[in-house]
């Protein structure tokens, strides 16, 4: 073992392992948060399901371009209405699909009928007609229209003699999904003021009860008189309560994710898959680096004002003001739109959201993540200095 | 004195508390400030017993937090075989051994678990660490409750259990406040026992008290301070006069203007 951090991390293990070990504190903290927050997401979803979810007779929206008669017979059988489309209209009907106003659009070369025919009289150099299909996947109607209209080409496909069509061949984008679309714009909007949210409350019971629960009880004094050394023990106390939080978040979040199909009609893992698609490594790995650098911060702040209270009691009434303050500012940095000036990404949690805003929207503005970051760190090591100053206080041992 | 050999000594310290409103009320007293330790000065010496006797509220407790570095003296310091409490406190907490009631075990660890976190805390090479356990363990019949959480244990075990985490380092000078206090005869027996063979193993030991026979039964030298301040210090021969120790004690507290109601 490394004697030098052999505090810290004897420190570490020990709060872990008194967090994990107990049934109490693990249900309270990290189950309960997330079926909590399943359970009432799920209920105000189900009482709003009128608005938003798909009911089964629902008739989507196709737009077909030059629409050959076989494949208008073959819908009309399987009860598919299918509106005709003119050429010039295609980019008008693909950003009605972006928007989420329109489902489908098919786009049919022209004599699509005449060319396939004559495949069987063809022969070298017959190039396959490409049927184009746009759709938008982080809507639930237009994937379903998407199934349901691709299976009926391909079906019609296999019935004759020889392959002699493709469906969506090439590069071109057929899946017409934005940004702006609902998924993205919930993730983009909600979403960075709930992961802050989350960050703070997974932490504070147990922060509140790490230290000063420590101090009324007496048993910090225990470890003072020991060798180990004031900064080991705040460093300790803070990654182990960031450890803790940060798994909360992530159950609150899960949560989250698991209510998604009732609140919005869409399923979970349909959002979960739109939002692998949506982003990529350069999108999580700031998120990632903002989340960590937060979560530091937040528990750092709680730390002190635990060792600051002298009981539990106290401390809880302290970090009322705390939170809200907190959250104040959160809640500024998300209507103040995206684009603040990098001294604003100084200030702690506004900074967070406004970050988040951006790796969700695509408009990273490096210099500010960077500010973030340092900015989040650099306070989480003033906050580890004063904490470390009150444990070389005699008011943190015996203050009553 | 024997000069330059004291393990310990203690030079004009002082200590006074600001007394908060609530504190003032139950003292029934207007005072703000309480003068707890005032100018005490005295030495300890190697592989010797020393006890501080006086009685309640004299300073004893604030006199030995600030030998362990959990306080700090408004002036006044304190030497370690030479070193400074005050300025190197690490070395202190390195060097001594603090047992008092007033460290509490998380209760909801087992006294091996905590053990062996105390030990770890201390950078004891692990098999050391081992070796001690089942020793000290063994000593005071904690082994059959090595594994039960602290919140179960009967407070003559906790007691056991505290004394035993705060030597896991086997200091050479051990700080010992209210040695027997809240013991049945049978554990105080076993303590002051315990305290014999360290100090035959060449261990210090500074203690605070205010029973004579403890004093009597286990130290060499003795201070006996009153509201802060020391009134006498010497062997406890020099001390006795060949008069008892309590009739001594009273004698002296007469001396220093206190009453007996
Ligand atoms: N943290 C504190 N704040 C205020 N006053 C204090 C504090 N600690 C001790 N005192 C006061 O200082 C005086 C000396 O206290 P101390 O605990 O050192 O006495 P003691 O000799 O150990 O007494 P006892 O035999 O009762 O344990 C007491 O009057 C006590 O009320
Ligand atoms: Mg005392």
């Amino acid at each position: 073992m490394n004697h030098r951090k052999s505090g810290f991390y004897a420190i570490l293990k020990k709060e872990l392992y008194r967090f994990f070990t107990d049934k109490r504190t693990v249900v309270t903290t990290i189950i309960l948060p997330g079926l909590m927050i399943f359970i009432i997401y799920s209920f105000i979803g189900s009482a709003m399901q009128g608005f938003f979810s798909v009911s089964g007779d629902y008739a989507p929206t196709i737009s077909a371009v030059n629409l050959p008669d076989s494949i208008e017979a073959i819908g009309q059988a399987a009860g598919l209405q299918t509106y005709a489309a003119s050429e010039e209209s295609i980019e008008q009907v693909k950003q009605q699909i972006t928007n989420g106003e329109a489902d489908l659009l098919v786009v049919f070369p022209k004599d699509f009928d005449r060319t396939i025919a004559a495949r069987e009289s063809a022969s070298v150099g017959y190039a396959p007609p490409n049927v184009q299909i746009y759709y938008n996947s982080t809507s639930s109607e237009s994937n379903t229209a998407y199934g349901v209209f691709s299976g009926m080409l391909n079906a019609y496909l296999s019935s004759l003699d020889t392959p002699s069509f493709v469906i969506n061949q090439g590069s071109a984008a057929y899946d017409l999904v934005s940004e702006e679309n609902a998924t993205g714009f919930m993730l983009s909007s909600i979403l960075p003021l709930l992961i802050l949210i989350f960050l703070f409350t997974g932490g504070v019971g147990v922060g509140l009860e790490s230290i000063a629960g420590e101090k009324e009880r007496g048993t910090i004094a225990t470890l003072l008189v020991t060798t180990l050394k004031r900064q080991e023990l705040a460093l300790g106390k803070v990654v182990s309560l960031s450890c803790i939080a940060l798994l909360a978040a992530l159950s609150s979040f899960v949560g989250v994710l698991l209510s998604i199909p009732s609140l919005l009609g869409a399923s979970g893992s349909e959002i979960a898959g739109t939002a692998a698609t949506l982003y990529g490594v350069s999108e999580y790995l700031p998120l990632l680096a903002v989340i960590l650098s937060t979560c530091l911060l937040f528990a750092s702040l709680i730390s002190i004002l635990s060792a600051f209270a002298k009981s539990v009691r106290e401390a809880s009434t302290l970090v009322l003001p705390l939170m809200i303050l907190i959250m104040l500012v959160a809640v500024v940095g998300m209507f103040q739109g995206a684009q603040s000036g990098p001294l604003f990404f100084l200030i702690p949690a506004y900074n967070s959201v406004q970050s988040m805003v951006a790796i969700f929207s695509y408009s990273i503005v490096p210099l500010n993540l960077v500010i973030t970051i340092i900015s989040n760190l650099v306070l989480t090591g003033f906050c580890i200095f004063v904490l470390t100053r009150m444990f070389n206080s005699e008011r943190i041992i015996f203050s009553h | 004195m024997n000069d330059g050999n004291e393990i310990l000594r203690v030079e004009g310290l002082s200590k006074t508390f600001k007394l908060s409103k609530k504190q003032q009320r139950i003292e029934r007293t207007s005072q703000t400030t309480r003068v707890a330790v005032n100018d005490l000065s005295f030495c300890a010496y190697p592989g010797e017993i020393f006890g501080l006797l006086g009685p309640n509220g004299a300073g004893k407790t604030t006199t030995l937090r600030i030998l362990a570095t959990l306080i700090k003296p408004d002036c006044g310091d304190a030497f370690i075989e030479g070193t400074s409490v005050i300025r190197d406190p690490e070395y202190t907490r390195s060097r001594i051994g603090f047992l008092t009631s007033d460290l509490r075990m998380e209760d909801f660890f087992t006294p091996d678990y905590l053990f062996d976190f105390f030990s770890t805390l201390r950078k004891i090479d692990p098999a050391v660490a081992a070796g001690r356990k089942e020793l000290l363990f063994c000593r005071f019949g904690i082994n059959e409750f090595a594994q039960v959480k602290i919140k179960n244990l009967s407070s003559g075990m906790k007691q056991k259990a505290s004394l035993v985490l705060s030597i896991v380092h086997d200091p050479d000078i051990i700080i010992f406040d209210e040695p027997t206090n809240g013991l049945d005869v049978i554990t105080a027996k076993l303590v002051t026992d315990y305290l014999e063979e360290l100090r035959a193993a060449g261990k210090s030991i500074v203690l605070s008290t205010h029973i004579f026979s403890l004093v009597e039964r286990l130290c060499d030298r003795v201070g006996i301070i009153f509201e802060g301040q020391m009134v006498a210090c010497d062997t406890l021969e020099n001390i006795c006069e060949g008069s008892s120790l309590e009739d001594r004690f009273f004698e002296l507290y007469r001396q220093a203007g206190g009453e007996v109601a």
